[in-house]
Parts: structure tokens; sequence; C-alpha cells
């Protein structure tokens, strides 16, 4: 099968503890070397025996970027049957993250969803009984896979790579139909006019990098939505939250008509919490979509957190928002515990029986306990991070450095004076990289694209 | 009434160019064989365009030839005018395109099928085809006529064209008439269907031919062919093909041929919604190009000769179906047809043809032993498209009798692997046309080097003769050992050299360097370079051009063939084709469902069905891998 070599993130990532990146393919020890000073003088991986353990730093050039504990683990005594190293670094998700991306710029590929588990089954490592856990993995990182491409995927960077491919498929259409009708469309000087176009392509793949590098293309953590009928005092809770942490990553506002999006970690675990409009039946078009909106974010979120304003009485509004989340982790919060409560616990029990809260917002009272809730849920797993975010942002921005590379060899050809034939080759793999981002593959586009925008034919 | 009976080893249904190949291809390995037309006037006839070639249909004539067909060098013997199209933009997509003489093409071809040994011609209308039942999949038996003869055969090969349930259209005219008013064969699409071969009902449509003496040509701009003919075949000796050419004429349409197509549109049956076939995309009419491309103030029009011994000129781009009455009033608006006189009216033509899912790669039905077909009737369109799959079917035919390995050409070795996947795989809504956007693997793929990538499996099956394969044998070994010397041959900074050099307006060197750093700048070729390269031994001009397109684009090829390696690993993960894809845990329904229609013979078509994803792919492999290991077991 596949002998080139990959790697990805093997261990849950949170603020604190171990994190272990993976490496395994025929030249995993190679790229393992490259970025490994071990602390034993003038001694390297490549000396290393199977199955022994090392003391050492993680380091990009001169710079020391963690100190480390490998294993390494020769073909085919390993999980993968290939050759395998696994960096234990002290963890902590930016460093991490670090070692990974360093690990790819120095040869290795970003493990496609379930593939080191594939191919631990390929080369014979699982028995039969596991493959069909084998495909389940497979589907459900995956999956994942898929449903980030779409839904964590900042809005504005899917639309821009959308904007990116489509602009690269026309001039490669362009091309393309010159070369198949040169009696309709010429390509005198047309280099010139690409290589403008090129430029201004490769401006925006750089600032997309660059925002790659410095924070993610992804929003990572768990999604976290609060809900709650208009006036429950959802936004004092999000500006409470947000206030006491100060640890806010970025903030996306207006990225939906009137959801609002932070980032927050508690006590090391990375929430990205989004506040929604109050949900309640309406006529008023533009609330509608607000509602909607709030409702599409119930459905793709991986904690709920209700909010209920105690001091007046449930409606048929609450009912319905009970309705819809009664099956999902949820976390009910009964707001406004410094005024007269009308609701009590107990009374909210009986329609839906999750973990209830009472907090004042306001007074920021009861918060404490909110956090320790979310604590508990994720260390007892009923919540879980999408650590599959991390290599898919690795996986993103490999995308996006082959991209550019490819481009820039469209750029490179058109200097020397290639003919155009040579300009498709190299587009052509630009556009494919930028769909892997978005979850696109090629398929017909291009047919399509040079019938619908070119006339052509006798 | 007692009726004919004969036995042949295959019957070809049809002798368009697909039928062509397909017998003679048969006939010469050695196969008795038939061939039926519905008009023995009508062998290798070309109702639409004057051309062969043309971008990425020259690449087919070329590998074509490369296999031992015959349409290159049969329209070697009958061009009025040819053309390289493309050269300044890389030797990949060079393509050769040439006019002929239609009639002289027909009738070259008709002399080389009657002078081919064990190959019968007859005109009939094949009405049905017999097969008998065995375990639930049919095993063809041979065809009946109308007239109710019975021809037994072991293979068959339908290449029926554009004649089942043909329907001519201009107009409200309506005639049930193949192309050119030839008769159309009526019972044959029945006779399918009855064994559960799924139709498609497609149309396409042609220009009017007009008067040539009603033709102002000082109107229009002259186009000439080029100055050294290149020839198709690549056993044709170039010295033969230097003639002289007939010229094309360009002129444009205007705003008021727009105005009067707009203003008819609800006369034109496409637009009243009278045709129910599917056209295609790349050859619209010119109401579509009017309606889809409003911007446009003109379109172009070429004015082609049909032949040497006809007055009729073809009007390329003007396809229509719109009556005879606007036909007139529109073709009249265009500078240089004010006085046309239309010798045959536009039409446009619809006709039944298969789903070409229902087939192997080897072109042979999956669930009808020893059926084969080419030609629109797979669904594709096009004189080469048609050839080319003529020439695989009968190749394969005569394979499936005398059970040897078929020839399946991957898309990394030919276009015609490409066209031939292509239909097998993917859905195909349209008459299909060749495209050169359409081969992923092109730099590789060129129409200059078919000889090299194909006459080892031409040879192989026993169509090429020995002498060729021996000669592209040497070839090859003259092209490695020249390229191997160009980049030993040291060139240093001399004074010739700098001056030879700055006389090319190429940069001098600083230091010695390779010849084939030399070849590799964009200004200088292995030709130019001749004065500073003493010891160059003398070598046939298609070894040189070999050695200066693999050595000047050597890092995209080189990169290509890295490419092609990748594909080439899934394509060799056979798949049977007893696989039944509903048994396989984690198979998504959606695509269950696809693999288990298309059977596809390997992991790489299995990649290549839309609705079938990689995580579909990585399940099979398990599978696979599952299964391997069950059988081991035991």
């Amino acid at each position: 099968m596949r002998t080139d070599t990959i790697t990805a993130i093997a261990t849950a990532l949170s603020d604190s503890g171990i994190g272990i990146i993976r490496i395994s393919g025929a030249r995993a020890i190679e790229v393992a070397d490259k970025v490994i000073k071990l602390k034993e003088k003038k001694k390297r991986i490549y000396d290393c025996p199977t199955h022994t353990v090392h003391y050492g730093f993680v380091v990009d050039g001169a710079e020391i970027i963690d100190e480390v504990i490998v294993i390494v683990m020769k073909a085919p005594r390993s999980y993968t049957r290939e050759d395998t190293i696994e960096i234990n670094c002290h963890g902590g998700i930016l460093v991490t993250n670090k070692i990974l991306d360093l690990v790819i710029k120095n040869g290795a590929r970003p493990a496609d969803p379930g593939e080191f588990t594939k191919r631990a089954f390929l080369n014979g490592r699982i028995d039969l009984a596991q493959a069909e856990s084998v495909i389940d993995i497979i589907h459900a990182k995956n999956d994942f896979a898929l449903k980030s491409s779409v839904s964590q995927l900042n809005g504005a960077v899917s639309d821009a790579i959308s904007d990116l491919r489509g602009k690269i498929l026309h001039e490669i259409a362009y091309i393309e139909s010159a070369i198949d009708d040169p009696e309709h469309y010429q390509l005198e000087d047309y280099g010139i006019v690409l290589s403008g176009k090129l430029d201004l392509i490769l401006d925006r793949v750089n600032e997309l990098l660059k925002n790659a590098e410095n924070s993610s293309i992804l929003k990572e953590g768990i999604n976290t939505v609060i809900v709650g009928k208009p006036n429950s005092g959802k936004s004092s809770l999000l500006n409470t939250l947000v206030g006491k942490e100060r640890a806010i990553v970025t903030e996306i506002a207006g990225t939906t008509r009137d959801a609002i999006e932070e980032q927050i970690r508690l006590n090391g675990i990375s929430l990205n919490v989004i506040d929604t409009a109050g949900i309640r039946a309406t006529e008023d078009k533009v609330e509608k979509i607000g509602v909607n909106k709030a409702k599409e974010y119930l459905e793709k979120s991986d904690l709920i957190i209700y909010v209920i304003d105690a001091s007046v009485s449930l409606t048929s509004d609450d009912k319905e928002i009970i309705k819809m989340i009664k099956d999902r982790n949820v976390i009910v919060l009964l707001n406004k515990s410094d005024l007269t409560a009308i609701i009590q616990e107990e009374d909210l029990k009986k329609y839906l029986d999750k973990k209830i809260i009472s907090v004042s917002a306001k007074y920021r009272t009861g918060i404490e306990d909110l956090e320790h809730a979310i604590e508990e849920m994720f260390f007892h797993g009923k919540i879980k991070m999408n650590d599959e975010v991390y290599i898919t942002n690795a996986r993103h921005k490999s995308s996006l450095l082959c991209a550019r590379n490819s481009l820039g060899l469209v750029k490179q050809s058109i200097e020397e004076g290639m003919p155009e034939d040579f300009y498709s080759f190299d587009l052509m793999n630009a556009y494919e990289e930028l769909g892997k981002i978005i979850g696109e593959s090629v398929e017909d586009d291009l047919v399509n694209e040079i019938f619908s925008k070119f006339c052509m034919g006798k | 009434m007692s009726c004919i009976v004969e036995h042949y080893d295959i019957c070809v249904v049809g002798a368009g160019h697909a039928g062509c190949e397909a017998a003679l291809a048969a006939s010469r390995l050695g196969l008795n064989t038939m061939l039926f037309t519905i008009s023995i006037d009508s062998i290798a006839l070309m109702p639409c365009n004057p051309n062969i070639g043309g971008t990425s249909k020259g690449h087919l004539v070329r590998e074509i030839d490369a296999l031992g067909g015959e349409m290159a060098k049969n329209i070697d013997k009958t061009f009025l005018q040819s053309k390289m199209l493309n050269r300044s933009k890389g030797p990949a997509v060079h393509s050769l395109r040439a006019q002929a003489d239609k009639a002289a093409y027909s009738t070259e071809m008709r002399k080389t099928l009657q002078s081919q040994e064990r190959l019968t011609i007859k005109q009939a209308e094949v009405a049905e085809i017999m097969a008998d039942e065995k375990n639930g999949t049919y095993v063809i038996t041979g065809v009946k006529t109308v007239s109710g003869g019975t021809y037994h055969a072991k293979a068959v090969i339908l290449c029926t064209g554009t004649y089942l349930k043909a329907r001519c259209l201009t107009g409200e005219m309506v005639s049930h008439t193949g192309p050119n008013g030839l008769l159309a064969a009526n019972y044959l699409s029945d006779s399918l269907k009855s064994y559960g071969v799924e139709i498609f009902r497609f149309k396409t449509g042609t220009p009017a031919r007009i008067d040539k003496n009603s033709i102002d040509f000082s109107k229009m701009k002259e186009q000439f062919g080029d100055e050294k003919v290149v020839p198709f075949s690549f056993t044709t000796n170039p010295d033969d093909v230097q003639i002289d050419q007939v010229s094309c004429w360009l002129t444009y349409t205007n705003e008021k041929t727009h105005e009067i197509i707009k203003r008819n549109l609800d006369r034109s049956p496409l637009f009243a919604g009278i045709i129910e076939g599917t056209g295609p995309r790349y050859c619209p009419s010119i109401e579509d190009k009017v309606v889809k491309f409003a911007d446009k103030d003109r379109h172009q029009v070429f004015i082609e000769p049909e032949g040497l011994l006809t007055n009729e000129m073809y009007v390329g781009g003007m396809s229509s179906s719109l009556p005879e009455d606007v036909q007139y009033q529109m073709y009249r608006t265009v500078p240089g047809l004010e006085h046309a006189k239309i010798v045959r009216n536009a039409y446009a033509i619809e006709y039944d043809c298969i789903n070409p899912n229902q087939l192997d790669p080897t072109l042979e039905f999956k669930n009808i032993k020893g059926l084969f077909c080419g030609g629109q009737f797979n669904g594709s369109s096009g004189y080469e498209e048609a050839a080319c799959q003529g020439l695989i079917a009968g190749i394969n035919a005569s394979m499936y009798i005398k059970g040897k390995e078929p020839l399946v050409l991957d898309r990394s070795e030919a276009y015609i692997g490409v066209l031939i996947d292509d239909l097998v795989t993917k859905e195909n809504n349209e008459p299909y046309r060749m495209m050169t956007s359409r081969a992923e693997y092109r730099l590789i793929l060129r129409q200059d080097n078919a000889d090299l990538r194909l006459s080892e499996k031409g040879y192989e099956v026993g169509l090429l003769p020995k002498e060729r394969y021996d000669w592209v044998l040497e070839k090859k070994k003259m092209i490695a050992v020249e390229m191997e010397r160009v980049s030993k041959v040291m060139i240093g900074a001399n004074k010739k050299v700098q001056d030879f050099l700055l006389s090319c307006g190429s940069i001098p060197l600083n230091t010695g360097t390779s010849l084939a750093e030399l070849i590799r700048r964009p200004e200088l070729t292995y030709e130019a370079l001749l004065p500073i390269d003493e010891n160059r031994p003398d070598l046939p001009e298609e070894v040189r051009e070999q050695v200066n397109i693999n050595i000047k684009y050597d890092g995209y090829i080189t990169r290509q063939m890295k490419q092609v390696e990748q594909f080439k690993k899934l394509e060799k993960k056979k798949l049977s084709k007893d696989m039944d894809y509903d048994d396989i845990y984690g198979l998504r329904i959606e695509a269950a469902q696809k693999l288990n229609k298309i059977k596809p013979v390997s992991i790489g078509q299995a990649s290549r069905i839309s609705g079938v994803s990689p995580a579909d792919i990585s399940v099979i492999l398990i599978y696979l891998e599952q299964r391997k290991y069950r059988k081991e077991g035991k």
C-alpha cells in the first residue's frame, strides 16, 4: 500500500498532561531525526535501537520548542507495522500543535481520517474480528472531517477558498477552451495576464496561510450553544464567562445574522461558545432568521446551556425549546436567582431531567458551579472535544502550502516562457488542493466550466 | 418460406467509422467476418463535418494508427488540406486536422474493405440479435436481418451510429430517416430492450451545405493549410502528402443573423420541445449559441469544401434545426453568403443509443457475452471517437473468440483509454466528445509519441506487422542513446559557443554546461543547437523530435510520471466482477448501488465513479483484505 509517512496527534488535547505526536511510515525515523536533538552527545535517532526510550529536545533549527521523550519502534514491531516514532511532549495545545507542524514541514503528511488504524489493519496488525470496528473508526473520523469542512470551517475562510477556486478554474477553462478550440479563443500574451491574476490569488493564499499560522482555520474546542427565550440573560452569561476568564482567543462577530461566537478556555478546556438569538415564535422576518439560525446551531452543538429566567413562568416557547434539546448534553441555568424565583428546580425536573444550576449572571453567582459541571462532563467523557480539529487544521495548512507551491510553479512556467499547456497542469493541482480544504473534489468541474463559460465547437 | 442461414465468426452491424475499423481488425486477426450496412454506398460516410482529426481527436487517429487501425492511412490518401493546430501551445496539445474529400474517403475505405481477406460485406438491416441464456446471463449466437436471414456468429459488434429509430428535424418537418435521408433502423432497439439493454435518446445536428458557385469568397478570409504537411499515419511517407491543398474560408455571423434566429425560435424544434434527445454541448446549434451566449455579437463561420467532385460547401459553426425558409434568411445575412443556394438543408437528428455504463472496458456488454459495440451507439460523438472504439471492439471480440487476454488501455496509456473509461464509468448525459482537458496525463499522451506508447500493444494483439514494430523498437533505442549522449556532452564557454548563443538571443555561458541544459532554454531547441554540437549523429526527424521534447520538458514529464505511478497503483488493485457490494459492511447505500451497477474492474475505476467517496474506497480495501485473510485461513 502507501508507503509515505504520516503524522497526527495521538492524544486527547488539553492544556495539561502529555501530548503525543505519532509519526509512521518509511521515512518516520528520517523525519524524527530532523526535528529531535537527543540529550546524549552525538547520538541521533538513527542510532536508536527499536523499542527504546530517549530524552531530548524538539528543535526548529536553533530554536528549542520543547523537552521531550521519544519512543522508537521499528517495523514491523509497531502498531502500523511501519517504522513509528512517538514524541511525548509536555502537552499544551500550542506546543503539541507546533511540533505537529514542524514534523509536517520536515516531510510527513497529515494523516487521513483513521489512517493509522487503516494501515495497522492493511499491514496485518489487527485481526479480522476487528475489521468492522476499523471501518467504523474510518467512518466516524471521516464524517468528522467532512462535517468540520462544512460546519467548523470559518465561514469567511470557506468563502475565500471557494472564490479562489472559482478564479483558478476559470483560467484553466480559458486555457483549455483555447487549446480545444484554437480558432475561437486565442492565447496571445495570455501569460502576462495570467501572471497578474496569479499575484492576486497568491496574495490571498498567503493571507489565508498567515491566518492559519496565527490561529487556525478551524474553530477549536467544544461547540457550546447558549439558548433560551429572549431576555432570559443569555448575553449577560456570555459576558460573565468571557469577562472572568479573559482568555478570548478570537472574536468572530456577525458571522451570522445575530449569533455571537467567543472562544473561552475553562481550566484547560476549550469552549467555542455561541450566543444565539432568543427562541420564540415570531412573525418578524429578521428575528425569524435569527431563530432558525439558533435552531441550526443547536443541531451542530456538543453542549447546550439552556438559560431560563427563573423570575417568570415557563411558556410554550420554553416547551418548544425543551422538546428540541431533551436528548442532548444540556446544562440548565436557572438565571436571575437574585430575584424572586417563580420556577423551582423540582418543577423543571418534571419536564427536563438534566443538571440544573441556579445562577445570577448579573451578580456572578453560581458561575463556578457551571464551570465544575462542564469540567465534570468533560472528564467523564460525556462531552468530547474534537481532537480531529487539529489534524484537520494541519491538513488544511498543508493543502494551502501545496496550492501556493503549485501556483508558484505556474508563475515560473510563465517566466521561463513555457507554452500555455504547461500552465494548466499546475493550476489544476492548485485547484485540487484548495478543494480538499472545503471538501470538494474535481469530478467534471472543468468540462462543465468550459461549456458554460465558453462558446465552443463547430 | 425458407430463409438464408449463414455462419461467421463475427458479425459487425454498421459500416461507419466504428464498423469499418471493427470489421478490418476482426478479419485481419484471422476471423471470418460479416459486415452489414444499411446502404452499401454509405460505407465510411461522413454525414457531418468534412474533417478528420482536430484537438484531441487527432491524438485518437494517431493512436488508432499505432495499434494497426485504418483511419490515419485512409485520410492520408484522401485529404484536401491539413493543419497542425496549437503549434505554439506545447507539444502535448499539438493536433493534426485534415479536411477530407468525403466521397474519396468513403471510396478508399470501401476499396480497403473489399480487398480484405475473410471479410464479407452485405447490404441489409439487422433487426434482432440472438442470444442463449445461461445462468442469468446471455451468450450471443448471431443476428437476424429484416428479410429473415439468420447469421450465426460467436461474437457480434454493434456500430449502428445514429440510425436506430432515427428521426431528422428541420423546423416543423420531421422525417423518420437516418442521416442524409438514408433509411433508419427501426427494429434493433426493441430487440436490445428485450435483453434488458438500457436505451438513451441523444441528438446531434449538422449545418446546411451551400452551392460553392453561389458564394462570394471575396468577402471572406482565406484559410490555408500548413506549408509542410505532416501525415497522420506513422507509416505514410511524408513526401507523399505534400499536395496542392484546397482552402477553407472564414466569415462571421452578425446581429442581423442573431435577430432572425431569435425571432424564429418558436419554430425551432429544439426550443419548441419537439426534440426529446440530449444534444452535445460542444457543438451547439447556432440557435443554442445565440441564446446561451447572448452577449456575443458575432460567431465564426467556416466555409469548408466537401470534396473535389462536389460543389457543396460545409458551413461550419452554423448547424441548425430551424425551418428551411428561416435557414435561407439566416445564412444569407452572413457576408459572402448573400446569394447562397442551399444544396442540403441543415437538420437535427435524434437516435437511440445505449447507456455505456452497461459495458466493460473491453466494450463488451456485461450481461451479454460476445456482444461488443462501438461508436455513437455507445453514446459518443465524432468520427474519430467512433473509429477508435470500433477498433477496440473489433480486437476484443477477436480476443474473446480466441480465448486470449482482451486489450484494455488505461487513462495513462492513451486518449482511447480515457475515452472508454469515461464512457463505461462516468455518468454520460450527452454525446461524448474527446477533449484534451479530459486527459489528466496528457503531457505524456502526445500525438507525436503514440507509436512509442502503443505499437507494442498493437503488435501483441496481432494487428501491427512485425517490421513496423521492429522499427519502433529501433527508434526507441535511438532516442535513448541520443538522450544519454546529449546529457553527457559538455559545451564549453568558448568564443564560438558564446557568439552562437548571442546570435540565438540566448545568454552566454558563465561556465561549461551540458547540451541538455541548453536544450532546456526556452529560446533554444535540439535542432537549433546543431552548429555547436560537433559529434551529432545523423538521426531521423522523428527521433530528433522525441529527444527535443523529452529533454526540454523533462521536469513536467517527470512530475506527470509520478502522478501516473500513483494512478497505476490503484488500477492494479483488481476487483472481481462477482463482488456484491451490498454485502460489504460499512459501505454507504448510494455507493453500493453505483458499484453494483458499474462493477468496476479495479479500485482505480471504482474511485472515479461519481458518488463513491474516498471513505468508501477505504472500506472496500479493508473488505478485500478481510477476504484475503479468510481465504488464506482456509
